[in-house]
């Protein structure tokens, strides 16, 4: 399986990564390389078996339905970029 | 070095518990010390004055006669781990201005407990990597040669206990990012069991993958951690409801009949012929105590690798999805609209590999491919945990070296993701099956440090730590230090 | 002779006190991100901690349409970027979901009675808010909604009109009051309705292009705009313009068409 600098491209977009020419050109090989890397795992025989989503086999744990949170507007949004009215600010997103 | 901070934690508690020294006089030794290695660049952000103000509070304990066995021992944590008021940057630029307004529970733990933090140790940029050398605040040196790497993600952590300039110091290892830079820095360290840890304030790499240990000088060290931080925690649910045991109280059983198993896939002939000889070495000391050894087999283990470089960079894409400029972190200046503004902070917040491991991930998960890449890794990993499965009924833990050979030095891997990879090779299988795995001092192979790993069943630390404590107190591998081997 | 298909996606906010996977509250109409923790936030290093009420009533609902309950209940991540989605994934329910299939009968208009079936009913997280007033060509975003439980109730393609639409949504209604899981207030947004709707010929198995008409406030908003996205349907099928995103079979042959008032009052018209 070997990804073009397009394909590259429309995955930075999935993850909405911005990526240079440079760095698109670059990391082009070294994605095909890793790609190759990992297909060696199409070898082995994998018919019948589950997934393992987890190495835990646990039953859930469930919190009891309460409020147990403050309001902590102030303290979290010390950390924020752009705030407005206690509000997080963005461009304008059109819907 | 002062002969203060040469000690190891159980050294250190004997001398707060004795009055020898006090938690103040503890704390700014190690704090000169820390400012007179800045060259290793092993601490990211320092805590001067909080820790002074802190070994106060607990000498005032101590004088109080309400001083419990840990009050006033030093800790240093991986800026991984989120700590209140203080910055919290993942070794990356998206977060070097982030101010954690919470403690991790790790760190919690230790405050609890009384321990005195230092700061904040340098790792690789959100835990990816296995040199410290993808830290956006720089690469960190070994101790034991300025030109080698001391092994990543927890470089910091492992660069920090090897040079002394703390006794005990927080990781995580997601696929082997505690056991490789002990291992590289002739050092002690323990990734736990998953679940074992709470993994809450611990930002996430890889959710089923991750957890969080410890790195010092001694197993009996790494005990006295463990004891403080396993546990259930009601704010991860995955941490597991399982009684901690006392590991300290453990350490010093016979190991007389403990079996070892020796995986056959780690031992063939791309083994270093050195690596080996230690490895032999180690063996022979663990029968000479009274274990023996069998052959055991991990059929798949040579498809972990594929498995977690799919598994991983998929739930880390999915992870660090949140770190978009809008709620904290970096936010590129001036975005146009809305695309640019995600686009450009995450372009210029997060370094390649990061980029790299975003990318695999994302188009692992993406569709068409899911089938192909994600679920077949998941199912690879099911038959690497029946894999150990087997092997445990075979044996109590397994041995095998830490890593192919002694650290590399810095810049040779950093072009070849792949070469890179294969590093981890011995110790990646362990997470995907989530046991707990342990590295330790193995010798020096041209005054480089060597580490052997131990791996067990799940919930076995204290089988881990025992062992490792039997050969540590039959050998003196643990006692050596960078210095020393320099000044002679 | 053509045939509306329509299938809705409601979804109900849970009357929990706390959030689907936080102690955050869910209390209606309070100051932005006042009620917006760590974890509703999606902060670096949190993980959330499931409401064990939100399964209660879940599986309450699930029994009262007869349904099977999924002994085993998955989580999955919904990987999308929105400003109002803080992790940058939904956490909800793919291929395990905690209901399975029910049904519900609703009451036509001549007096008889339909078997509607319920596909399945699952749990997912409720993301937050945009607010596009005058903040200077940017958008404000509030994460108090962000975290509320959500079951979301999908129907099978079975109904065929408006009116039973709205019928429909009336079941669900008394439903969700009647087990006491939700206030089901339209207007507050606690009960929303996605609608998906296509056309077909009349007796075909197979089913046309689908629309989806979302987050429709009332039953009579729902109602209408089913009767206009039908009536628009038919008219470009009458036309045969060529519909985008075909994931389904195009449109038929050309056909003579009826008068465009008979379309808006009645959804059947001729064709063969």
């Amino acid at each position: 399986m070997s990804l073009s600098g397009a394909d590259i491209q429309c995955v930075a977009k999935l993850a909405r990564l911005r990526l240079t020419e440079a760095e698109t050109t670059s990391t082009l090989s070294q994605l095909n390389s890793i790609l190759t890397m990992i297909d060696s795992m199409q070898a082995v025989i994998t018919e019948g078996v589950a997934p393992l989503a987890h190495p835990l086999e646990l039953t859930q744990v469930l919190r009891i339905d309460e409020v147990t949170e403050e309001n902590a507007r102030e303290a979290y949004q010390k950390t924020a970029p752009a705030i407005k009215d206690g509000l997080y600010l963005v461009p304008r997103v059109l819907e | 070095m002062s002969s203060l901070t040469k000690n190891t934690l159980a050294g250190l508690r004997e001398i707060l518990t004795r009055g020898d020294a006090s938690s103040v006089e503890i704390t700014q030794d190690y704090l000169a010390e820390i400012s007179a290695r800045r060259d290793l660049n092993t601490f990211i952000t320092v805590t001067q004055d909080d820790a002074l103000a802190s070994a106060k509070v607990a000498d005032q304990i101590r004088a109080a006669g309400q001083a419990s066995l840990t009050t006033g021992l030093p800790i240093a944590h991986k800026d991984l781990f989120c700590t209140k008021g203080i910055l919290t940057s993942c070794g990356s630029k998206m977060l070097s201005n982030f101010i954690s307004p919470y403690d991790a529970e790790v760190v919690s733990k230790f405050k609890n407990a009384g321990f005195v933090m230092l700061g904040k140790l340098n790792m690789d940029e959100f835990a990816m990597g296995s040199s410290n050398e993808t830290s956006y605040f720089g690469p960190v040196k070994n101790p034991w040669s300025p030109t080698h790497v001391p092994g990543g993600s927890s470089g910091g952590s492992a660069a920090a206990v090897a040079a002394r300039l703390t006794p005990l110091a927080t990781a995580t290892d997601t696929g082997g990012s505690i056991r490789q830079p002990a291992a590289f820095t002739g050092t002690s360290g323990l990734k736990p069991t998953y679940g074992r840890v709470s993994r809450f304030g611990m930002i996430a790499f890889a959710s089923s993958l991750d957890q969080g240990g410890l790195i010092a000088q001694t197993a009996e060290d790494l005990a006295i951690g463990m004891q403080i931080i396993s546990g259930h925690d009601n704010k991860d649910s995955t941490s597991a409801l399982i009684e901690v045991p006392n590991y300290e109280s453990l350490l010093n059983d016979s190991i007389r009949g403990l079996t070892i198993g020796l995986p056959e896939e780690f031992f063939d002939s791309r083994l270093d012929t050195r690596m080996q000889s230690q490895i032999e070495e180690v063996i022979r000391i663990f029968t000479s105590l009274g274990a023996n050894t069998v052959s055991v087999s991990l059929t798949h283990v040579a498809e972990a690798i594929p498995a977690y470089y799919v598994i991983a960079p998929a739930e880390a894409s999915s992870n660090l999805s949140r770190f978009d400029g809008v709620r904290f972190g970096y936010r590129a200046e001036k975005p146009i609209d809305l695309t640019d503004l995600y686009e450009r902070s995450r372009g210029e917040g997060f370094g390649s590999e990061v980029k790299r491991r975003i990318l695999i991930g994302t188009y692992a998960l993406s569709e068409g491919y899911f089938d192909a890449y994600y679920k077949k890794a998941q199912q690879i990993r099911r038959l690497i945990k029946q894999d150990f499965d087997r092997a445990f009924s075979l044996c109590d833990l397994l041995l095998s070296p830490t890593t192919p050979s002694t650290a590399f030095a810095l810049g040779e891997k950093s072009d070849d993701p792949v070469a890179m990879y294969l590093e981890d090779i011995y110790t990646i299988a362990t997470n995907l099956a989530g046991l707990p795995g342990g590295s330790f001092q193995a010798g020096l192979i041209d005054e480089l440090p060597a580490g052997y790993q131990l791996t067990g069943p799940a919930f076995s630390e204290s089988k881990i730590l025992n062992a490792a404590h039997k050969v540590q107190q039959a050998t003196d591998w643990h006692t050596h230090y960078p210095e020393e081997i320099r000044n002679v | 002779m053509y045939e509306s298909v329509i299938g809705l996606e409601v979804h109900v906010q849970l009357s929990t006190l706390s959030k689907i996977f936080s102690g955050s509250s869910t209390s209606f109409g309070a100051s932005p991100n006042t009620q917006a923790s760590l974890i509703d936030l999606g902060m670096p290093g949190v993980l959330p901690t499931p409401n064990a009420k939100v399964f209660e009533m879940a599986v309450k609902f699930g029994l009262a349409i007869e349904a099977k309950i999924g002994k085993t209940s998955v989580f999955d991540r919904k990987n999308y970027f929105y400003p109002d989605l803080p992790k940058g994934y939904q956490i909800t329910q793919l291929d395990a979901p905690i209901v399975g299939l029910g049904h519900v009968n609703i009451t036509l208009e001549d007096g008889t009675t339909k078997r509607i079936n319920i596909t399945r009913a699952h749990l997912e997280e409720d993301a937050g808010k945009s607010l596009h007033n005058s903040f200077d060509g940017l958008t404000g975003i509030d994460l108090n909604r962000a975290g509320t439980p959500l079951l979301e109730i999908v129907s099978e393609p079975e109904l065929r009109s408006a009116k039973e639409a709205v019928a429909y949504l009336r079941v669900i209604h008394s439903i969700i009051r009647y087990l006491d899981i939700s206030d089901g207030n339209m207007a507050e947004g606690s009960m929303r309705c996605d609608c998906n709707v296509s056309i077909r010929t009349q007796g075909s198995k197979i089913l046309g292009t689908r629309t989806e008409i979302k987050k429709q406030s009332t039953l009579k908003l729902t109602a209408r705009s089913i009767q206009l996205k039908m009536a628009s349907k038919l008219f470009k099928k009458r036309g045969c313009m060529t519909l985008i995103k075909m994931r389904r079979a195009p449109c038929g042959p050309r056909k003579r068409p009826t008068t465009t008032a008979t379309f808006l009052i009645q959804i059947y018209c001729q064709s063969s």
